[in-house]
């Protein structure tokens, strides 16, 4: 340590006076100790620093889920387990289920998922496979970035006052109710805004098929289309199941651009063309308005539940990722 | 050519076809998004605009200063809270690959990417808005301040583990202190990657709604004090875009088109300056 923390100057001043044969002051002597002793201070004093910092996002993450359990209990207490299946959620009756949130939830995220995978795999492959190197595939990547980059209330902002009128138009043509705001428009809306996390993994996992592979099937005389169809896809499948994985944690817990499209109503979606709420939504709405304890504490469960569920999702892709790219 | 290779080729050019009609389609919602905020906001915006606050329903004119201030000042005092702890977070984590404490810190920094943003609004409104008597600007920076850790411990980890080994035993090597070490050498050569990352963490809070409802609240007034509550350019567009009036949707348009710039032009600034910073985040 003292050799490490030894200063430049010092040791070059203790050196001269050795070559000149001149006994080092005691006052330079000290002086050296001292800063020394300072450098292992700070130096103790930054480590301890990262360490309390590494600590700190710990901390974060287990008060965020020790609030979320804690403040969840009233309505845990007062609602038990029903509080999932329930198809009541009645604030003036005192009455709390879930049901039509969680419903709502999975609907938009997985007609948001369905709607979106055909345009982000196309744009995986562009980007992998057709394209994927030149101006075209620059600007298509940097296009298809911005679309994760624009803030969820303008897509929410946008698709209210320009796809909400469209899908009115659609419905009066279908002959159903024409609500425009609901479930449908959502997932429109959502598909939009996860197109970017699977396009990107999916073309990572792209890049990442060894050449060899893909030269031996060529020289076999199979078409691009085969190649891709049993070479690529088989050896993405996972990394691609990974990318998916990621949108939809992205879909569950969308707030701003739901909140404002799906309608905001408490009532079982009959179909996906009536308004719903989701999880999210419901907790923007209505966690200001919540007057009573468990009232509040049940819209707090609701946040636990997509805590949960977006975490073991989020994981399991994470994990997919990993090892993918290990091997 | 036998039919049958004619068919597969066929096959692989209709299959090409229909990749990039779909890459295509793709895009035109950003294009089509793009298009329509920047006409319907181009007209609302002078000086007037961002100079003013809203003024009440019915009275022509307002603008939007009390959002764009409010924002700045929320996201700067994020950033100013959320980058040292970031980035010695990300040095702790280059520093040792693996680790007991490593290990727990890098999954709490997944778990905490994957955090919908509307439940760090209600743990914040917990450890904050209660104890402290009310909504604040101050609370809502602290939870635009734990989004923005992942995205900066990300993004510095990355950076660092990709400056070679020998810089820093150099260093050490001439009797450097450790500290002295990080912050003078290893730091300076990797700052690139961090500012991209501190960047694109800015750009992704800038826009952030959810987690400032229960927070910063909104206000229709100009407010400085950090303890009060506060509008900001999400908020604002979140509030007036809902309401039924004509004159707020305006202004609605108007501050969408600033937000928009906002996020967007730190996103190519990003890309631009840091090309060769190639980090996944």
């Amino acid at each position: 340590m003292g050799a490490n923390t030894d200063n430049g100057t010092i040791t070059s001043k203790t050196g001269m006076a050795r070559l000149l044969n001149i006994k080092t002051p005691d006052i330079l002597k000290a002086k050296r100790i001292k800063r020394s002793h300072r450098h292992i201070r700070s130096e103790h004093f930054f480590r301890q620093l990262l360490i309390i910092m590494a600590l700190l996002i710990l901390v974060i993450v287990a008060g965020i889920a020790l609030t979320l359990s804690v403040e969840s209990v009233p309505s845990m207490k007062a609602m038990g387990i029903s509080f999932l299946w329930g198809k009541m959620w009645n604030p003036v009756a005192d009455i709390y289920g879930a049901y039509p949130f969680l419903l709502g939830t999975l609907l938009t995220s997985f007609l948001a998922l369905i709607i979106s995978i055909p345009f982000s795999f196309s744009i995986a492959i562009f980007l992998g496979e057709y394209y994927s190197k030149g101006w075209l595939s620059t600007l298509l990547k940097n296009t298809v970035e911005l679309i994760a980059a624009v803030p969820s209330v303008i897509y929410g902002f946008w698709g209210l006052y320009v796809l909400v009128p469209i899908v009115r138009a659609f419905e009066l043509k279908l002959g159903i109710t024409p609500y425009g705001i609901g479930i449908f428009s959502a997932s429109l809306i959502l598909s939009i805004m996860v197109i970017p996390y699977a396009a990107s993994m999916g073309r990572e996992m792209i890049r990442m098929v060894p050449p060899p592979l893909k030269e031996g099937a060529y020289s076999l005389g199979a078409t691009r289309y085969e190649v891709i169809r049993s070479i690529i896809l088989p050896y993405t499948k996972s990394g691609m199941f990974a990318g998916i994985l990621l949108s939809l944690g992205r879909a569950l817990g969308e707030t701003m651009a739901v909140t404002m499209i799906i309608g905001n109503t408490s009532l079982v979606p009959k179909n996906i063309f009536s308004p719903g709420n989701t999880m999210a939504s419901v907790i923007a709405n209505e966690f200001t308005e919540a007057d009573k304890t468990v009232y509040l504490s049940a819209l707090i469960e609701l946040g636990l539940l997509l805590f949960l569920v977006t975490v073991v999702i989020n994981m399991l892709g994470k994990r997919i990722i990993k090892r993918f790219t290990n091997e | 050519m036998s039919v049958h290779i004619k068919y597969r080729i066929g096959k692989s050019t209709a299959f090409k076809s229909i990749v990039i009609f779909f890459a295509s389609v793709s895009i035109l919602p950003l294009i089509a998004i793009l298009f329509y905020i920047i006409r319907e906001g181009v007209t609302k915006i002078n000086w007037h605009f961002l100079t003013h606050v809203p003024k009440p329903v019915g009275e022509p004119g307002g603008g939007i200063s009390n959002a764009l201030l409010g924002s700045m000042m929320i996201v700067a005092i994020a950033s100013v809270i959320a980058v040292p702890v970031g980035i010695l977070c990300g040095i702790y984590l280059s520093e040792h690959k693996t680790g007991r404490l490593a290990y727990w810190s890098r999954l709490a920094v997944d778990i905490l990417q994957g955090i919908p943003s509307i439940v760090i609004g209600i743990v914040v409104y917990f450890w904050l808005v209660k104890p402290l008597g009310g909504f604040s600007a101050f609370s809502g920076s602290i939870a635009l301040a734990i989004m923005m850790l992942p995205i900066l411990v990300r993004s510095t980890e990355e950076t660092l583990k990709m400056l070679p080994q020998s810089l820093k035993e150099a260093a050490l090597a001439l009797g450097m202190p450790y500290h002295r070490v990080m912050l003078k050498v290893i730091l300076p050569c990797g700052i690139g990657g961090i500012l991209s990352g501190v960047m694109l963490s800015i750009a992704r809070i800038a826009g952030e709604t959810a987690p400032l409802l229960f927070t910063a609240f909104g206000n229709p007034f100009l407010e400085t004090n950090i303890f009060k509550p506060m509008q900001s350019l999400p908020l604002l567009i979140f509030n007036y875009a809902t309401s039924p009036y004509e004159d707020w949707h305006d202004l609605a348009w108007g501050a969408s088109l600033v937000l928009l710039l906002w996020v967007l032009l730190l996103n190519v600034i990003t890309k631009l300056t840091t090309r060769k910073w190639n980090i996944q985040l």
